[in-house]
């Protein structure tokens, strides 16, 4: 270590910088792209995360937000009044809106306010003010973007239910919310004065009431969150609270998740790029072999003749790092547009210390792991090859040993890194497994690839096609380096492009001609004959008609949901305990279900005893159920005893309703309940005219546009997959610039040959010809695994994961191949310029030193 | 060992493995040379001549036998030992001048003083003065690439001397020049190797250049097949 710090070492390593500029950025070229996207990631995420303990208490609005399903009962509400502060209500619920002037309608997201909230942070409109006068005038807030879509201004109306009320203001912003919310949910908020006229909220509604606080002291949140919880019990029901400290946290951990998954596929390209520094200073240590031998005669340790690289080495990986962070901090400024969508805060950017710390500790990290190979085997390197030459590769001084331990480093250091990245032994496990995965495959059909051609070496093609193809084999070639960049690059590319297109594939269900694609739903059990005769005046047929009974689980195998959540040893998931549940009835299963096991009851009496019910496959798994298990469920205050008689497999991807609980006839005919129409419109004229129908006449009957939605998943995928495009263009283009060093590193290989052959009266245009053929092999068959692969994976991910079988898409396959191929030629033929375009002696005498 | 003895050679045996096979490139060769003589090594192609130089310099290691160097036995050392004696009586010529193609004449020349700690402003002028001596004093800042072979040798000879080895090794010192410029490199290595006292250790097909030395050491199939003592020629002696 000693020699290092010695003045020689440094010396010496600047002298031999000097002249070898060129090859040495080429080295330092591989890791800038990978270091930068860390960089900005990283930048960004710490970014995002001061402005989110910055402006904390907009995240929530208030200090306190406590939700029920229900009106809060009398003593739910003296409690309210015991805790002071100053109190904002808003009722929450779905419901189409109209718009009179156009006449279109929309499922909307309408909340009722009453108070000052938000206390923190502000609802931000155009006009300003009409965040202010909405409730006193009173007058609708409605979401910008609904507005922009149906053409309706300021001053136009919007009815809500039976009531109509001008729009005051363009709803811009709301405190904690992100813009992605109003594509989900467009909001309409309306004064809870308002709320009874619209008539919206009868029996069945899907109601959020809630109270919002603010307390000009430092209140605990503990004790109120403690007296709450004992409430909840006492009134059976479910009481949700949530603090600034909650909402924080939440946030909080949905940004780190979404950065640390930017993250690793930015590190991928990290990762090419050592793959482009192990190459190209894999062959600059090879040609240093003799410089060093030299120097070993005069009497230069062998410590001392590695520093000299060694340095240079950690200097240029530095550099590279340098420049990558600086580019890195420039991207961050780019990335807030990528995502702003998805978040519920405006960014800060500010400069993040630690991201730039880590990205010039990373970029030297990676620049000198990957250099270890060639250095430790310069180390070897023999005094007496100033004498005599060393035909092989200088990593084949070093044994097997060093070079599985070399490995293992190497693969320590991507899992600790990506376990920096993301704080999971799991998640950093499974990514290094899985890029050791890919690279092993593509090594293997790299090697592959060499055997076969030089085993079926076709003798008989001409001249130019058999030297072209032998250098895909022949001693010191760059098949593996670029079998692994191009490959690896295209696999991470395609496999993403693949996947978004497998799922858009399968979301494309409600263009077949058979699938249902309009959904009316909290249809009132005296609205339902009238809904379905005003389907019949709009042709439309009715494909389905249910009846719809919610319901909770009061205890399962004779244990009540309370014990059975408060026991920390139950494995039974509780959202599948607390949640409420919509069941049907009915006399048979529908083609959509499978019976697993048990035996389906289609009719049962109550008074025969406990009702054979069937359990989906999915609650099933959550609830631990079995056949017989008992089950009693509170139908609206009416406890009805319940066992699984049945567990069954449905298709939920189907557009229709479909229920984790199916109760048999008999049973809840006479329970409160609400129905749910689902029909096809043949053509969006279609489907806006029964939408507008039916909220004129049925105006708290909601509707689902399927064909909407789909387009709304659609625009979801297409910004999320452009945000994980964005961050895979790193690996392309780190993809392209290894291509570029490695090419421009077989150059230094190729230049003796292609001059000899020159000087031997081989042609510009052969020399040409033969490089072509080499790289015209070397593109296709990286992409054309790389591809392969990808298929493979999306294939995987498509069976196990999301449950779809994945259709390759040829063309995909075939454009991709030709684009990276001609590519590969393209940089190929660009960095092999000097070979043809000087004389040999100039290329020999430039070149070879 | 001799006092004046500086390079001793005892059962040198090297062997290689070539597939299956053990192959002896040398067979228990024995010799002493004398401090200050000029020595050839000769033989035909494959006679062993380059291995057994490798090995008397300690750039190798034999596989029986042992060499002495300045009454060091080489053969307990490390490699990096081995670099510390060679850095301190060892010089080298090499056929194809292995100049370090990054480091310009000078710095090319500097090396084995600086691999010392000696600093650069410390050894350039002692460089430049042995370059001067060697006729390049107008090539001091250009790099190998940028010199003929002439002038290539002409530093490597200026480098070998620089750290006033005890002992010259020369491996075909003019194998890879014209005769002209072979006979002029030849003269410049003895004359600066008697200036020096320098022992000279040369291995060549050349037996004109052999002729030169005060011993010659005829190798054959890795066995010395004759060990001869001569008054050396002097090269005006050859050219009449």
């Amino acid at each position: 270590m000693n020699s290092f710090f010695s003045t020689w070492s440094w010396k010496m390593a600047w002298r031999d910088a000097r002249s070898n500029k060129k090859r040495l950025f080429v080295y330092i070229s591989a890791i800038i792209i990978g270091v930068a996207a860390q960089v900005a990631i990283t930048s960004f995420r710490d970014s995002l995360n001061t402005t989110i303990n910055n402006q904390s208490k907009e995240l929530l609005g208030a200090d306190l937000e406590i939700e029920t399903e229900q009106t809060p009962p009398d003593t739910l509400k003296a409690y309210f009044k015991e805790l002071g502060g100053d109190q904002s209500t808003i009722t929450e619920f779905p419901s189409m809106v109209l718009f009179p002037k156009t006449g279109n309608t929309r499922l909307a997201n309408v909340r009722a306010l009453t108070g000052n909230f938000p206390y923190y942070g502000t609802l931000e409109t155009m006009p300003t003010e009409a965040a202010l006068e909405f409730k006193s005038t009173p007058s609708a807030l409605v979401d910008q973007t609904l507005m922009t879509q149906f053409g309706i201004s300021v001053g136009d109306s919007v009815r809500v239910g039976r009531f109509t009320l001008p729009i005051g203001g363009a709803l811009t912003k709301v405190p904690g919310e992100s813009a992605a919310t109003a594509m989900i949910g467009p909001r309409v908020f309306i004064p809870q004065s308002v709320l009874d006229s619209t008539t919206l909220i009868q029996r069945g509604s899907r109601v959020e009431y809630k109270q919002y606080f603010k307390f000009d002291d430092q209140r605990d949140m503990e004790p109120i969150e403690a007296r709450l919880d004992s409430l909840e019990d006492h009134l059976a029901i479910d009481i949700d609270t949530e603090t600034i400290a909650e909402r924080q946290e939440e946030i909080g951990e949905a940004v780190s998740n979404l950065g640390k998954f930017l993250n690793l596929v930015g590190f991928v390209a990290l990762l090419l790029g050592g793959i482009g520094v192990a190459s190209s200073i894999h062959v600059y240590i090879n040609k240093k072999i003799s410089t060093a031998s030299v120097l070993r005669c005069f009497g230069a340790s062998s410590d001392q003749t590695m520093s000299i690289f060694l340095i240079q080495a950690v200097v240029l990986g530095f550099l590279g790092a340098l420049a990558g962070t600086l580019l890195g901090v420039g991207i961050q400024y780019f990335l807030p547009s990528l995502v702003s969508d998805f978040l519920p805060v405006d960014v800060e950017l500010t400069i993040s210390w630690l991201a730039i710390g880590l990205g010039l500790f990373t970029g030297t990290g990676v620049a000198l792991v990957f250099a270890l190979l060639p250095l430790l085997a310069l180390r070897k390197a023999s005094p007496l090859y100033a004498i005599r030459t060393l035909d092989e590769s200088i990593t084949s001084l070093l044994d097997n040993k060093v070079k599985a331990s070399i490995y293992t480093i190497i693969v320590f250091t991507v899992f600790g890194y990506a376990f920096l990245l993301t704080e999971s032994w799991q998640t950093a496990g499974l990514f290094t497994l899985g890029i050791a995965g890919a690279f092993g495959l593509l090594l293997v059909v790299a090697k592959l690839l060499m055997q076969t051609v030089r085993r079926f070496f076709p003798s008989h093609w001409s001249y130019v096609w058999r030297q072209g193809l032998a250098n895909l084999y022949r001693p010191q070639n760059q098949t593996s380096t670029l079998m692994l960049a191009l490959g690896l690059g295209m696999l991470l590319v395609s496999t993403l492009y693949f996947s978004q297109d497998m799922l858009m594939g399968e979301l494309q269900f409600a263009n077949r001609d058979d699938a249902p694609n309009l959904i009316f739903f909290d249809i009132q059990s005296d609205q339902n004959e009238p809904l379905n005769q005003l389907m019949e005046e709009q042709e439309l047929p009715i494909l389905q008609n249910v009846p719809l009974v919610t319901m909770r689980l009061d205890s399962l195998r004779g244990r009540s949901v309370q014990a059975i959540t408060s026991d920390t040893s139950s494995h039974v998931r509780s959202w599948a305990l607390e949640r409420e549940y919509r069941s049907t009835y009915r006399d048979s299963l529908i083609n959509s279900e499978t019976l697993l096991e048990g035996e389906w009851t289609g009719r049962a009496d109550p008074s025969q005893g406990a009702i054979p019910v069937s359990a989906a496959q999915e609650i099933a798994n959550d609830l631990n159920l079995e056949i017989g298990d008992s089950l009693t469920f509170d139908v609206q205050g009416v406890p009805v005893q319940a066992y699984v008689g049945s567990i069954r497999e449905v298709d939920f991807r189907r557009v229709q309703p479909n229920f984790f609980m199916l109760f048999p006839a008999g049973v809840l005919e006479q329970a409160p309940q609400i129905y749910v129409t689902v029909t096809r419109a043949p053509n969006q004229e279609a489907s806006a005219r029964a939408q507008q129908a039916v909220v004129q006449e049925f105006p708290n009957v909601s509707a689902i546009d399927v064909s909407r939605i789909l387009k709304t998943i659609n625009q979801f995928i297409d910004k999320i997959s452009f945000a994980i495009q964005f961050m895979a263009l790193f690996s392309i283009l780190t993809g392209l610039i290894v291509l570029g060093s490695s090419v421009t590193t077989s150059r230094f290989q190729r230049i003796k040959e292609s001059t000899l052959l020159r000087t031997m009266g081989a042609s510009k245009k052969q020399i040409i010809k033969i490089l072509s053929v080499e790289y015209l092999f070397l593109g296709l068959l990286s992409s054309f695994t790389g591809l392969l692969l990808s298929v493979s994976a999306t294939w995987l991910l498509g069976y196990f994961y999301f449950d779809i079988t994945f259709v390759p898409n040829g063309w995909v396959i075939i454009i991709g191949t030709i684009v990276v191929t001609g590519l590969t030629i393209l940089i190929g033929m660009a960095n092999s310029r000097s070979i043809y375009q000087r004389t040999p002696l100039e290329v020999l005498r430039t070149e070879t030193t | 060992m001799d006092v004046s003895t500086i390079l001793e050679a005892s059962n040198i045996t090297q062997t290689f493995r070539s597939g299956d096979h053990q192959l002896t490139v040398l067979d228990q060769i024995n010799f002493t040379i004398s401090s200050g003589t000029t020595c050839a090594i000769v033989g035909p192609s494959g006679s062993g001549k380059t291995t057994l130089l490798g090995l008397c310099a300690g750039l190798d290691r034999p596989t029986k036998g042992d060499i002495k160097l300045n009454n060091v036995a080489l053969g307990p050392l490390s490699e990096d030992e081995r670099a510390e004696v060679r850095n301190k009586y060892v010089g080298f010529v090499f056929q194809t001048f292995q100049l370090v193609p990054t480091l310009t004449a000078l710095e090319n020349v500097m090396v084995p003083l600086e691999l010392r700690g000696q600093k650069t402003e410390d050894v350039s002028e002692e460089a430049i003065e042995l370059l001067t001596e060697v006729g390049l004093s107008d090539r001091l800042q250009h790099y190998p690439s940028q010199l003929s072979g002439g002038e290539q040798q002409r530093v490597a000879i200026a480098r070998a001397f620089i750290n006033k080895p005890k002992i010259l090794f020369a491996d075909e010192p003019t194998g890879n020049l014209d005769a002209e410029t072979g006979a002029t490199i030849e003269k410049l290595l003895f004359d600066l190797n008697e200036i020096n006292g320098t022992t000279l250790v040369l291995v060549t097909h050349d037996l004109s250049l052999a002729k030169q030395c005060k011993r010659t050491i005829h190798l054959k199939n890795g066995q010395i097949e004759k060990d001869e003592s001569s008054s050396p020629v002097k090269m005006e002696q050859i050219n009449n």
